[in-house]
């Protein structure tokens, strides 16, 4: 693969093509923000550094982030036009697994609310 | 002199010349194959999605058995969660020095990796056998068969990447680092970084939602 190639190649999820010296920095990156994330999601959830009833909601966004990281630094997926079609998939992807959560909560929680009481 | 010109190579990329938007004609084939994966890698996380929504609607229901807060040790679970972590951490550096071509590096990496695996499926399966010993077994209640199956259907797909790795392993060993192992490492690594993610998911959603103070 020649240099032009390589400057008009595409990019797939896992592979950091253009700047291969950069990588090991990029992983090691991704694994301490990573690390950071976990650690925080375990402080949160053991500790009163939240006001309680806001436990849930930080937890679920510091997995996000944590995600994200995981995303970028280690998939390398990135917002340039090489990765348009990996970032289609993926948008997709949470579409789908965000209606079937969301919407397995939400009828659930419904059904419960209008059962009739056990007595 | 207007050929050197031609020649030079452009220091950008232009928007309409990328590949992924239809541009600089058909793809390498490494990009096809690891697209697909990736198509691949999303359906089973949508598949986990719908193990996630059950365990999220369930996990009220313990029929008067034990919960969640009684049965999960978190200091077990960081520690899981560690092992996952650089496993992850280990399986990159491992595809880099497949990529330069070292396959001596390569497997020193996917040894390590290997090992943080194996070390995660065994605590994973000694915390199973405990919660089993002590009679919270998955067929106790609607939350123990919803975390069951979601915990252990990610410990099926640990187990099934730690064998793809000994294969993948013997074939760098046979054949060596060509273009065709290559594809296929490329794929193990989206897959086992995948997995990572959706662990990130359960230790969440799981652990630390069923027993923060």
């Amino acid at each position: 693969m020649d240099s032009h190639d390589r400057l008009f190649d595409d990019r797939t999820p896992g592979v950091e093509e253009y700047e291969p010296t950069a990588s090991v920095l990029s992983y090691t990156a991704g694994l301490g923000l990573a690390i950071l994330a976990t650690i925080a999601s375990f402080v949160v959830s053991q500790t009163n550094l939240l006001w309680a009833p806001g436990i849930p909601v930080g937890l679920v966004v510091l997995a996000f982030a944590q995600i994200g990281v995981h995303l970028v630094f280690f998939l390398h997926l990135g917002s340039g036009p090489d990765n348009t079609n990996n970032i289609l998939a993926l948008a997709f992807g949470v579409l789908i697994v965000f209606l079937v959560i969301t919407g397995s909560i939400w009828i659930i929680a419904n059904l419960n609310a209008n059962m009739m009481p056990m007595s | 002199m207007t050929i050197a010109t031609i020649e030079t190579v452009p220091t950008a990329v232009p928007t309409e010349l990328a590949r992924g938007r239809g541009g600089g004609g058909p793809a390498p084939k490494r990009i096809v194959v690891a697209y697909g994966f990736w198509i691949f890698i999303l359906s089973d996380i949508v598949m986990f999605s719908a193990l996630f929504a059950a365990y999220a609607v369930l996990s009220g229901n313990t029929a008067g058995g034990p919960t969640g807060r009684e049965l999960f040790n978190l200091r077990n679970v960081f520690i899981e969660t560690m092992c996952l972590l650089f496993s992850s951490y280990t399986c990159g550096l491992g595809a880099l020095s497949a990529e330069r071509r070292q396959p001596g590096r390569f497997l020193v990496f996917a040894a390590l990796t290997f090992l943080l695996g194996a070390a995660f499926l065994f605590i994973e399966a000694s915390e199973f056998a405990g919660m089993v010993a002590k009679g919270a077994g998955p067929s106790r209640s609607g939350f123990l068969s919803g975390f069951f199956t979601l915990v252990g259907t990610h410990g099926v797909h640990v187990t099934s990447g730690l064998i793809w790795l000994i294969y993948l392993v013997a074939q760098v060993i046979v054949k060596g680092l060509r273009a065709a192992v290559l594809r296929r490492l490329l794929c193990w690594s989206l897959f086992w970084h995948a997995l990572d993610i959706v662990w990130v998911g359960v230790f969440t959603l799981v652990y630390l939602m069923g027993d923060f103070r």
